[in-house]
């Protein structure tokens, strides 16, 4: 399988900040490729750069096989963009932000007009092509912006958190349509705050302090020697009262990391003191489990943290 | 997958590309021209509001200034101590009244009632003929007459000093030469403005002004709304190339201008009566390079701007200058050289002299040529610029 998104060893600079690091990976056709880390990481830096926006400092990338350096205009033709802001002009009607996008990308009469039916029937838009974008709701807005930014047919989508701040229908009509997409051969670089979004995208990528720190499938992740050290056990501690407790477990010899999770405390603890906390936890269940999504990255972000001190 | 869906998303815009080189070159540079611009007049179109007070403003503004700006002095208010009260000085105060100048509106009693009037700014001058007047006239040893004039407004105190001087050496010559004929009479003939009035003078230059601001606010706002809505960000990411943005929306934004210029134009010639002397066709020929400059620098102060608040602070910064420096007050030739070299980078002092030439001169294309080439350079290289720091910042 030929990679359509390719990273390699793309690094960016703006004068002495580096906001990208060293970042390599591949994306293959139809995939749909999760992309993690806090604000300021460099996700939309990736992006930008990708999509030849940026000039990469050091190492390149390729999208549909055209290097991201020469052949800009051309990739900009073929890749589909849609942010949280979703770029649509309020004081337009839906179908005039459509017909828009489909004159940017330059298709003629007949094929935007075909291409306009075909995102109105995937995404249900129809009803309210006469109205103004601004007097949609949320979720509409979101499918419009999907809509605009697939007019063009695109072989490759780049969504920068576009879910943020949508409720949780919406967002699962949205991931729902993305799974479509996807199904007809539609490659997806999807990045996102939300680690139920992540656990959905078949391989994930964490970005960390402008390096991309771990990637792979979720289960991957979650066998990551990494994120569970040799000699640690996961453990999930059911509490009458967690809030209370926790404290109290951090401070326990051989606990690493502890966290609240609904009525449970989630902690990183050397195996061979497991039945410590059992021993000072008298009326809890204690029991080992696998990490979470959240759980490794965290993991991963404290030994990062520890190692740069 | 079956054929239908595959026939829609395959790469038909890359076939294109193959088969028509050269028609995609020509079309890169400006790509995305012809939606940007038909989108834009639909912004336009759904926001009446904002397209009639764009419009009605310069109008307004062009009535206000046109009928207030008078530099003309006429009429200044003046307080009179005539101690002498013989039929001399009531003769001087008579050449005095008589000159359109001075409106002799109060007659103090004493010395400090005349400087209070003008400390109170009731009176701009003050003329006070002393009691010996008539004797040491007769005697033939030099009467003075004192005139003190308000120097708070200097046009008003300039005009007032030299037509006091004026009056007393046309006085003193009736007397000296008792026949009445002058050995020597200028008459001043004023060319193009024959009745100097202020209206031609300042009309044409305040409709560069007017214009300016207009234009600048209108696209530089256009352009950061987009910044501030994340749509200029979804731009980048499509194939929409800067000159093309960039020329999509100055074409609807010029089309206003140049309508409102017509407005303007007509206003100027109905209500404020003045003719256009050279042509009129050729004037709106050398408006389009200052409307291509005014609309680059709008797009230079847009690429500066994160907020709409923040253009407008920029936008209103050009107006100052426009006017102070573009010799549409003062002249050029009398500003120190620094100033000189400033007012040749503003675009409105280039405009003005276009303006005022084809309407007061009736000026042709042999003589303003330079000025229209030097504005098309303007503009350009505005345009250019922007286009070049908008693709610099990545267009974030």
């Amino acid at each position: 399988m030929s990679a359509v998104i390719e990273a390699d060893h793309l690094t960016i600079r703006f004068g002495s900040f580096t906001a990208v690091n060293e970042v390599s990976f591949e994306v293959g056709k139809g995939e749909l490729f999760g992309f993690l880390g806090p604000n300021g990481s460099g996700k939309t830096t990736i992006i930008k750069a990708l999509c030849g926006l940026l000039r990469p400092t050091e190492g390149t990338g390729r999208i549909l096989g055209m290097d991201i350096r020469k052949d800009a205009a051309e990739i900009r033709r073929r890749v589909g963009y849609m942010s949280q802001k979703f770029g649509l002009y309020e004081d337009l009607t839906v179908a005039e932000n459509l017909s828009f996008y489909a004159g940017v990308y330059g298709l003629d009469g007949r094929r935007a007009e075909e291409r306009t039916r075909e995102v109105q029937a995937l995404t249900g838009i129809e009803p309210y092509m006469k109205r103004r974008a601004g007097q949609l709701s949320g979720g509409w807005k979101q499918r419009l912006a999907l809509a605009c930014a697939i007019i063009h047919s695109p072989e490759v989508m780049f969504l920068d958190e576009p879910t943020a701040g949508i409720d949780p229908v919406a967002r699962r009509a949205l991931w729902d349509l993305l799974f479509q997409l996807s199904g007809r051969g539609v490659t997806f670089f999807v990045t996102t705050h939300y680690m139920d979004e992540a656990e959905r995208c078949g391989r994930v990528g964490y970005i960390y302090m402008s390096r991309l720190i771990a990637i792979g499938t979720v289960a991957e992740l979650q066998r990551l020697p990494d994120a569970n050290p040799p000699g640690t056990s996961r453990v999930m501690i059911a509490t009458r009262n967690p809030s209370e407790a926790l404290e109290g477990i951090r401070k326990l010899p051989g606990v690493r990391e502890a966290t609240i999770f609904g009525h449970s405390i989630h902690a990183l603890a050397e195996t061979d003191r497991v039945p410590l906390i059992r021993e000072k936890m008298p009326g809890a269940k204690v029991e080992t489990i696998e990490p979470s999504l959240e759980d490794v990255f965290v993991t991963l972000t404290y030994r990062i943290m520890e190692n740069s001190r | 997958m079956n054929g239908a869906q595959a026939s829609s998303w395959s790469p038909t815009l890359a076939d294109e590309k193959q088969r028509h080189p050269r028609r995609w070159f020509s079309q890169g540079l400006f790509y995305g021209l012809v939606p940007v611009c038909r989108k834009e007049f639909l912004h336009v179109t759904r926001d009446p509001g904002t397209l009639f007070f764009a419009l009605l403003i310069p109008m307004l503004q062009l009535f206000l200034f046109g009928f207030a700006v008078d530099t003309n002095v006429r009429q200044i208010a003046t307080v009179v101590l005539d101690e002498s009260h013989t039929q001399e000085s009531r003769q001087l105060l008579e050449r005095f009244a008589g000159s359109d100048v001075f409106d002799l509106r109060f007659y103090a009693g004493s010395p400090s009632e005349m400087y209070e009037k003008i400390r109170g700014g009731g009176a701009r001058a003050g003329i006070r003929i002393p009691y010996d007047y008539a004797r040491r006239l007769q005697d033939g040893t030099a009467a003075t007459v004192l005139v003190l004039v308000d120097g708070s407004d200097s046009t008003v105190a300039g005009q007032a000093v030299s037509t006091s001087t004026g009056v007393a050496l046309k006085e003193s010559l009736a007397r000296v030469l008792p026949t009445g004929a002058m050995p020597i009479e200028v008459r001043p003939s004023v060319l193009y403005n024959p009745a100097t009035r202020s209206a031609n003078f300042f009309v044409p230059g305040l409709i560069a002004i007017l214009l300016q601001i207009m234009i600048i606010l209108l696209i530089a706002l256009s352009m950061v709304r987009e910044r501030e809505r994340g749509t200029l960000e979804q731009l980048t990411m499509t194939p929409v190339a800067p000159l093309g943005l960039m020329l999509g929306k100055m074409i609807p934004y010029g089309v206003l201008a140049f309508g409102e210029l017509c407005a303007i134009l007509t206003v100027m010639v109905v209500v404020f009566q003045v003719p256009i002397h050279g042509s009129f066709l050729l004037l709106l020929l050398l408006s389009l390079p200052f409307l291509l400059t005014v609309l680059g620098l709008g797009l230079v102060i847009s690429t500066r701007a994160r907020t709409q608040a923040e253009a407008f602070q920029l936008a209103m910064g050009t107006v100052l200058p426009s006017v102070f420096l573009s010799g549409y007050i003062f002249l050029i030739e009398n500003m120190p050289l620094f100033f000189r070299g400033v007012a040749r980078v503003i675009p409105a002092t280039y405009y003005i002299q276009i303006l005022r030439g084809i309407i007061l001169r009736g000026a042709g294309i042999g003589e303003l040529w330079v000025q229209a080439l030097v504005l098309t350079v303007m503009g350009c290289a505005m345009i250019l610029l922007a286009a070049r720091i908008f693709v610099k910042q990545g267009a974030a």
